[in-house]
């Protein structure tokens, strides 16, 4: 693997697209629906919650939650597609 | 029993519990000592993490905060948690991979350069003393206020107690005493939290019974908008704050988490690259479970308190808030002597003052809980800032023994090192204790700024490395000293020469003082790229090592050369 530099070069492109798309969307969630647009969404409810207001305080740490788990399973199957995992 | 007798017992339980495991797992080796052997499992470091990660601020804090600050408050939840994610995506993995003991270490291989080494020691070590600080001066405040003795007696008493595990047991010992501290301090909590929200919404969950109904069908969140504008206070639910500085503030809370040295060494203790991602999830979940609830527990007691006091006789308000007017977090001063409290936006006519810690340790008598429930949240504050305090000191003995002493002592033996390792951490126990009893004025509110700083130092120049082989020694030194001077100077400027000009006013682009290490990390990382182009690429030795720690494989466990 370590001598193959071009299949070197595909796994980390991979794994930067992986990243890109995740840190949207953690991006989103956050400075998204809970900061930049949160007057926005609070015209909508959610149960109790204005929808903004929901996403500051709780959705978006759930979020967070997720996204790393996501990651996880994706980067686990990307090293053995790769041929890089450690077992 | 009385309450008293039960913090006692609570707090005593918790404590031998502690010390017994300490024993039982204390360090042999240096690299015990400092990555308690490598071998430690993601599970168990996710919630040693997670109480590392939540202090005594966090615990008794954050959640009364957030009830005087409502939306404003979303910055510490967003913030605190949001950084988890950079750290499992850009850090901890390549970090293990790397497979050394200390971010500088990291920094001194990478940018092949001691001085670089000897800048990073110097932010970890100015950023944990900040922090420690402030977690021994917690220590004390907590142990005076539940066992009322003196808080110098109680900084002493936390003193020895972490002399004792953190000393002995090094990383190893301290991080099977974070499992159980964790353990102790979540369900310290969650008990009055879910009790609470029982009482008001009728629902167990605190999560949903943020968003969940009164008793006369009205949401809670939409009936506090309305009690606190009809006191002439904001909305909860609507912020005060700009945009622009929310943002901010949320963005170096968030990355400065991801900067923090205590949390990052603890991604080297697991024995894979794959272990660090999944401990970095699991800890999340643990810090989720509180950082969901103190948002409930911060509406639930903003709402109770004025419920019970707000146009309520003087002479016959709840027993809790007469036991806490003893301690001087609440205040009745009725001013226009009607007999009763009116608690008002406005200053001059308000007649009740509440200090924002109330919510979260009255919150067990406010729902009339039994008396070992008050013992229990003691027991679970004294947990978080233990448990801060012991990570923190280790960074700091680590910098001192290791990445001083050794960078410039290769010779020196193992057992010798990890002589000076743990005379170290006495010594660091002994300087945060003067702290605690002395707190210099400054303290309380450096500590905040622990975040920007790290995020303005570290994390560009940790970024940089592993995703750049461009980045050289020149930009790294530049960058980390560029982005700590700046925010420095800013802080230092607003907060302490003209405190007066604090203002929105003032600020460059709306960002206050809280959140300028966001601009300090811009520049920090601008400074790097631009200084980095103009001078010679690293040497191939240091290309391949960055090519190395990209892949997975061949990780082993975490190795001293």
């Amino acid at each position: 693997m370590a001598n193959d530099p071009g299949k070197m070069k595909a796994y980390w492109k991979k794994n930067l697209q992986t990243l890109f798309f995740l840190l949207l969307i953690w991006f989103l969630v956050s400075f998204g629906f809970g900061i930049l647009w949160v007057e926005e969404l609070n015209q909508f409810r959610f149960g109790g919650f204005k929808l903004g207001f929901w996403f500051a305080q709780q959705g978006s740490i759930y979020a967070f939650v997720v996204l790393i788990f996501i990651y996880v399973y994706r980067m686990n199957k990307l090293d053995k597609e790769f041929d890089v995992n450690e077992d | 029993m009385d309450i008293l007798t039960w913090t006692y017992i609570l707090v005593g339980l918790s404590f031998t519990l502690y010390i017994g495991i300490a024993i039982w797992s204390r360090a042999g080796s240096t690299k015990e000592f400092y990555v308690a052997g490598g071998g430690v499992s993601p599970l168990a470091n996710g919630m040693a993490t997670a109480a590392d990660w939540m202090s005594a601020a966090s615990f008794i804090s954050m959640a009364g905060i957030i009830s005087f600050a409502g939306y404003d408050g979303s910055v510490y939840l967003m913030g605190w948690t949001g950084g988890y994610v950079l750290l499992a995506l850009l850090l901890a993995p390549y970090l293990r991979k790397f497979g050394k003991f200390t971010v500088p270490d990291f920094v001194g291989d990478r940018y092949y350069s001691n001085t670089a080494k000897v800048v990073a020691v110097i932010c970890a070590l100015f950023i944990s003393f900040t922090y420690v600080a402030g977690q021994m001066r917690g220590v004390g405040i907590v142990f005076s206020r539940y066992l009322e003795v003196p808080i110098e007696w109680g900084v002493v008493i936390g003193m020895c107690i972490v002399f004792f595990y953190a000393v002995l047991g090094g990383m190893k010992g301290i991080t099977y005493t974070q499992v159980a501290q964790y353990c102790v301090l979540i369900f310290a909590y969650m008990v009055p939290a879910i009790f609470v929200s029982m009482q008001l919404t009728g629902n167990p969950v605190p999560q949903f019974g943020l968003g969940g109904e009164l008793a006369d069908g009205t949401a809670l969140l939409d009936k506090l908008d309305g009690v606190l504008a009809e006191l002439g206070f904001a909305e909860y639910t609507s912020g005060r704050k700009g945009v622009m500085d929310v943002f901010m503030i949320t963005l170096a809370l968030m990355v400065g988490t991801a900067g923090l040295p205590h949390v990052i060494v603890r991604f080297f203790t697991v024995p894979k690259v794959k272990d660090a991602r999944l401990s970095a999830g699991y800890a999340l979940v643990f810090i989720a479970i509180l950082y969901t609830t103190a948002p409930a527990i911060a509406a639930f007691g903003i709402y109770n308190a004025i419920n019970s006091t707000s146009e309520k006789e003087i002479s016959s308000l709840p027993v809790w808030v007469s036991n806490w007017q003893k301690t001087n977090l609440i205040a009745v001063d009725d001013k226009n002597g009607d007999g009763k409290i009116q608690y008002l936006a406005d200053p001059v006519t308000n007649e009740l003052t509440i200090d924002r810690d109330i919510m979260v340790l009255a919150s067990p008598e406010i729902a009339e809980l039994p008396n070992w429930v008050v013992g229990l949240v003691a027991a679970g504050a004294m947990a978080a800032a233990l448990s801060t305090a012991a990570g923190l000191l280790l960074v700091i003995s680590t910098s001192v023994s290791r990445d001083l002493f050794k960078t410039f002592r290769p010779e020196i033996s193992e057992k010798k090192e990890l002589r000076i390792a743990r005379i170290a951490a006495a010594g660091a126990v002994l300087l945060a204790g003067y702290f605690g009893v002395n707190p210099p004025g400054f303290v309380a509110q450096v500590v905040a700024f622990a975040f920007g700083l790290a995020a303005a130092s570290f994390f560009p120049v940790i970024i940089m490395g592993i995703f750049s082989s461009r980045i050289n020694k020149e930009g790294a030194i530049a960058g980390m000293i560029s982005g700590l001077i700046f925010t420095l100077a800013y802080i230092i400027y607003f907060k302490f020469i003209s405190p007066e000009m604090n203002t929105a006013d003032h600020w460059w682009f709306g960002v206050s003082p809280e959140g300028i290490g966001s601009i300090g990390m811009f520049l920090n990382f601008l400074v790097c790229i631009v200084v980095s182009r103009f001078t010679p690429a690293p040497p191939q030795s240091v290309q391949d090592m960055i090519q190395e720690i990209r892949i997975p494989r061949g990780a082993g466990q975490a190795v001293d050369h």
